[in-house]
């Protein structure tokens, strides 16, 4: 049997959106999109509409990761259907504009690709999320992105867990993806996370051109970092963190964490240690914004995920 | 060598949070009131106030409610009269100031230790709004002696009192401890533990002052304050048009040579630092300094000179 019967024929991704600030203070992608409102020479790409979007406005101006609510939480089926009413959390209202722009999610008219740009005060160094192990479009993607930066690495998170994954703003197109860099502190834009950004960003338009133009992409394998737990700091009766991530955890995302090791270290000097069994690989370690979120890294599992060959389909 | 008596350090206190998002003096004070509460009020060897100086910022976890706190101690703010307009922090700088001053008058507590993060790459950093008081100039002397796994600096800047706008300045003598790097935010087990050393090493250093140790005098290396330098903008809208350059970043207190690079544009160029003095940046890249137009600061390295002191006996 030949291989050529396993290729998939996917659809030309013709509209593709790039966000930035879906929360007011990652500054790397405010930055980059402002730029290319004013001069997109850099993102234009033949046979594709590449649109660059500020997706909260209020929160960039305030320099504040949201005003009401998490806009990167608020694609939910029961906030996109709320109706227009009068008090509305910013956000919500937010939302919905963005589902009528570049959805409506799950419809055949939603964009094709919308990246969105996010930092973390977290170790990640450069992060590609993906929210699906069966898009094969953004698995090659993600397969070409990470070739290009070769020597530099990129790691691929994926969020598909059940309770976990959430509603993100990207979720609106048929392929998302979240690009995160780190570390970089709430509000403060460094020069070499901007480049690492702007460079992932070039890979990927161009991967979208050449699989516009018809090229053929191999079957491929992208290893992969699967979230699996949540991991909240110790908290008193109060629900004030008791304890600080450990020394020898922080700045660790992506090394393993086995069972015994340093996790945590209270304020008066004693160390809680990791219970579970397995060895997990963490990530989003002593990311500022997940204080109110109860949580203080993210567990994952290794995973290695297949990808059919690819190719645009004929019309 | 100059020999100077001085009075001793009766109260000291310790402020965390008076920026809301700067989490090292929070814990720090939520740490220190745990162990009063635990050990009784002998747990110090001196007297110590702990202060939230600034609690509506510190439980929404921002810098600030309406103004920045830091800048509303002047004799000109904490003597104005509050109205229901005034905003949030002026208020507390008033409250404070009943508290732990009134600021010039003799009745001030003698230390206050205002523990403050930054996003800098500034290790811990003591920072002093002039360059005559010897009490101050010893504690730092002592810390970079004792403290030695980090780099330990000494800023001056040099304001009269009056116009000294900071919370320390409310006490007979006081001081910043910053510490960094840490992001706004964000509690790092590293930099409390630094923090927490550099208070307990002050607490140290005025009780043996006050039990009669003498303190050899001598050289103490100082950056004094010059000016500040903003990020270059577009003239419209006064966007950032580039980022410091990947060479000057996390290179507090470096010396910065003419032809040095300064900036790295958008569009790849560097911009780079002209003038001939040789001088030394600090707070690069601090977050809260973007709304202040300012990208770094720019000092001078300085040697002064202070006397052997010892506490002055009734």
């Amino acid at each position: 049997m030949s291989s050529r019967t396993n290729i998939s024929c996917l659809q030309e991704a013709a509209r593709v959106a790039i966000f930035g600030g879906t929360h007011g203070n990652e500054m790397s992608g405010i930055t980059l999109v402002n730029m290319w409102i004013q001069n997109s020479a850099e993102i234009e790409r033949n046979r594709l509409v590449v649109k660059p979007f500020i997706s909260n406005p209020r929160a960039v101006e305030k320099c504040s990761r949201y005003i009401d609510t998490d806009l990167n939480r608020a694609f939910t089926p029961e906030t996109l259907s709320a109706p227009d009413v009068e008090g509305l959390p910013y956000e919500v209202q937010r939302a919905k504009e963005i589902n009528q722009m570049f959805g409506p999610k799950g419809s055949s008219d939603a964009y094709d690709v919308i990246f969105d740009l996010h930092n973390t005060t977290s170790n990640m160094g450069s992060t590609l999320i993906l929210e699906s192990s069966t898009d094969l479009f953004n698995l090659q993607m993600v397969h070409y992105i990470k070739k290009a930066l070769a020597p530099h690495t990129c790691s691929v998170l994926l969020n598909e867990h059940p309770q976990l994954k959430y509603s993100t703003t990207r979720s609106v197109a048929k392929h998302p993806i979240g690009l995160e860099v780190g570390p970089q502190p709430q509000g403060v834009l460094r020069s070499n996370v901007f480049e690492s950004m702007r460079t992932i960003l070039k890979h990927a338009l161009d991967f979208i051109q050449l699989f516009n133009s018809g090229v053929e992409f191999p079957p491929c394998t992208v290893d992969v970092f699967r979230v699996q737990e949540r991991m909240d700091y110790p908290r008193d009766t109060n629900g004030n963190i008791t304890a600080m991530v450990h020394p020898h955890l922080q700045d660790c995302d992506w090394e393993p964490l086995n069972h015994g090791d340093p996790m945590f270290l209270t304020f008066d000097g004693r160390t809680v240690l990791y219970e579970g069994a397995n060895t997990v690989y963490p990530t989003f370690i002593n990311e500022a914004a997940y204080y109110e979120k109860q949580q203080a890294f993210m567990t994952t599992c290794r995973e290695i995920l297949a990808a059919n060959a690819i190719r645009k389909a004929c019309k | 060598m100059a020999f100077v008596f001085l009075p001793a350090l009766a109260r000291m206190a310790v402020c965390g949070g008076t920026h809301g998002n700067e989490l090292s003096g929070v814990y720090v004070v939520q740490e220190m009131e745990r162990q009063r509460k635990e050990k009784g009020e002998g747990v110090w060897p001196i007297p110590v106030t702990t202060v939230l100086s600034n609690p509506r910022a510190v439980k929404e976890c921002r810098r600030y409610i309406d103004t920045d706190m830091n800048r509303c101690f002047t004799r000109d703010t904490l003597s104005c009269p509050i109205t229901d307009s005034s905003p949030y922090e002026v208020r507390r700088a008033q409250e404070l100031n009943n508290l732990l001053g009134l600021k010039g008058s003799t009745d001030a507590t003698d230390m206050i230790c205002d523990l403050h993060n930054t996003t800098s790459n500034m290790g811990l950093t003591l920072i002093h709004y002039t360059t005559s008081d010897w009490v101050t100039l010893h504690i730092c002397k002592y810390l970079q002696t004792k403290i030695t796994n980090v780099p330990v600096r000494v800023l001056v800047l040099d304001f009269p009192i009056c116009d000294a706008y900071n919370l320390e300045s409310v006490s007979k003598h006081g001081f910043t401890l910053e510490v960094g790097p840490q992001p706004h935010g964000v509690i790092r087990a590293d930099i409390y533990k630094i923090m927490k050393e550099a208070v307990d090493l002050t607490i140290d250093w005025i009780h043996k002052f006050n039990s009669g140790t003498v303190f050899e005098g001598g050289d103490v290396e100082v950056f004094k304050f010059i000016k500040s330098v903003d990020y270059p903008r577009d003239p419209e809208t006064r966007s950032l048009t580039a980022a410091i350059h990947p060479q000057l970043q996390d290179r507090d207190f470096c010396l910065l040579k003419q032809g040095d690079p300064l900036f790295f544009t958008f569009s790849g160029e560097t911009v780079k630092y002209e003038e001939e003095e040789t001088l030394h940046p600090f707070f690069i890249n601090e977050a809260a300094y973007y709304e202040k137009g300012i990208a770094f600061h720019l000092a001078k390295k300085l040697t002064l000179t202070i006397p052997t002191v010892q506490v002055q006996k009734d």
